[in-house]
């Protein structure tokens, strides 16, 4: 059990068990590390990183970058803004053109999903970390998200997790259920039904369109993020009307008479899907998930570098 | 082959353990400003012992005792598999006296790499080795223990087995042939 089944982190889908249990617990003790005095580890201190940003990202990026930084990893940064892609560059040609500097390691976002799937079986000697493509899958964030559910709750196994907001254009979703069903947690989905694919039931996931109820079965909520960016059409009438059938505020939160935990992938938009007095509730641990993905990315990063090939 | 050879039976082991507590009574006093720092996984075992002998025999309960894992600062970890262990060191070690705890000490390189790890918790006084089994001529970096509970010659293609009764159901230490 002692190593990966994988060259690459490309999705939770063609992950183990085993993996992700490995990979969790070794994040254990990285965030004992980030927790000490010097919080800097020199494990990774004869390998090259690229951060290749194809897409808009604050948090993942940052949290990315710290990580390697705290395993002592050279990085590199790219964003497609400021790039030769502007120009009319390849993935793969910018890749390669990138692996020719030498970089042992790869982290990528990408708008398109599969791109990190396409880009694996066209290059060699290199390690790829899919930071979220298209509407896909985001491994990191799900495994970020099972980490602090296990954190607090002891296990994964026989918890409840309900997935609520925008199911259709989130990678986030989509890893989570992965990863859950995996760990032995089960698994709903909340949102209005033109939000939430229909292939999702084929996945195992049961579908509940009333957020109250949801919530009276879930011991996990897991607030989404409407993606507006990525809506080419109306899927609501309007945010406020979506913000008052799906949006979590303290009166729901106090009618449960019962304890959930709060999560949410960030960026959040207050008062939309979540109030300001439920993310800095007591219940949330929108700030703890923060801090534990510099810890699963750490192990992320210190599994694949130490897997030979 | 020769058979195993046992190198410190249950008896041994005993006497061994309370001489290395004198040795350390010896010079650290009453340990006030001396703290027992052991190498995960296995230099646990010898640390946790120690303490509770010191404890029994300085009558002072407030002598500091960690667990150091070093998997991270080992330069050999792409090379073979490894698993972190749990680090648990609750106490600044900033101008302390440590004592660096482990079971053998072979070519060395794994006190290199706790040595790395240790600055992650502060600038200690001074820092020393602690050894239950001292495999001689066997070192790859120039380190050498300050206390040992007993030097051995071997090869490199053997073994030093050490077993302890919290896990293995005995004290007892053995050099197998491979």
């Amino acid at each position: 059990m002692s190593h990966l089944s994988t060259n690459h982190l490309l999705g939770i889908k063609n992950i183990t068990k085993n993996d992700i249990e490995l990979i969790l617990s070794t994040a254990k003790n990285f965030k004992e590390v980030i927790n000490r005095p010097i919080k800097k580890v020199p494990s990774l201190r004869d390998i090259t990183i690229a951060n290749l940003f194809f897409e808009n990202s604050t948090r993942t990026r940052t949290s990315f970058e710290l990580a390697q930084k705290r395993l002592s990893a050279d990085t590199v940064n790219f964003s497609a803004s400021t790039s030769s892609v502007k120009k009319g560059e390849t993935l793969i040609d910018t890749v390669n053109n990138i692996l020719a500097m030498k970089v042992d390691m790869v982290v990528m976002r990408h708008p398109n999903a599969g791109a990190c799937v396409f880009l694996s079986k066209k290059i060699k000697n290199c390690k790829i970390i899919n930071a979220g493509d298209g509407a896909h899958e985001h491994p990191t964030q799900a495994l970020l998200d099972a980490y602090s559910i296990q954190e607090k709750l002891g296990t994964l196994k026989g918890k409840k997790v309900v997935i609520v907001g925008d199911i259709l254009h989130s990678r986030v979703a989509l890893s989570n259920i992965f990863c859950l069903q995996k760990m032995g947690a089960q698994v709903k989905v909340c949102g209005p039904a033109t939000l939430i694919p229909r292939y999702i039931k084929s996945l195992g996931v049961e579908v509940e369109t009333d957020l109250k109820k949801a919530l009276a079965w879930a011991d996990v909520a897991n607030m989404l993020r409407i993606q507006l960016e990525r809506q080419d059409i109306k899927f609501f009438p309007s945010l406020r009307e979506y913000s008052m059938m799906y949006g979590l505020t303290q009166d729901i939160l106090d009618s449960l008479k019962k304890d959930i935990l709060i999560m949410h992938p960030g960026p959040i938009n207050r008062g939309v899907e979540i109030s300001s007095e439920v993310a800095d509730g007591k219940n949330s641990i929108i700030l703890e998930q923060v801090e534990n993905g510099v810890a699963i990315r750490m192990a992320v990063m210190f599994l694949l570098a130490g897997k030979q090939n | 082959m020769a058979a195993a050879k046992i190198l410190l039976n249950q008896q041994n082991f005993e006497i061994t353990l309370t001489r290395l507590c004198h040795q350390l009574i010896e010079t650290h006093n009453n340990f006030e400003n001396t703290v027992i720092i052991g190498l995960q996984p296995r230099g646990v075992f010898l640390s946790k012992r120690i303490h509770k002998q010191l404890v029994q025999l300085t009558k002072n309960k407030n002598i500091l005792c960690g667990d150091l894992d070093i998997t991270f600062y080992r330069d050999d970890f792409r090379q073979k598999e490894l698993i972190p262990n749990q680090t648990n060191i609750p106490f600044i070690i900033e101008n302390k006296n440590v004592i660096l705890v482990d079971d053998v000490l072979f070519t060395g390189r794994t006190i290199r790499a706790g040595l790395d790890a240790l600055l992650a918790f502060g600038r200690p006084k001074q820092v020393e080795l602690l050894v239950l089994i001292d495999r001689r001529f066997s070192r790859h970096l120039p380190i050498q223990p300050n206390y040992v509970g007993k030097t051995i010659d071997s090869i490199q293609s053997q073994n030093v087995k050490v077993e302890w009764k919290e896990t293995d159901g005995q004290d007892k230490v053995t050099l197998l042939n491979t």
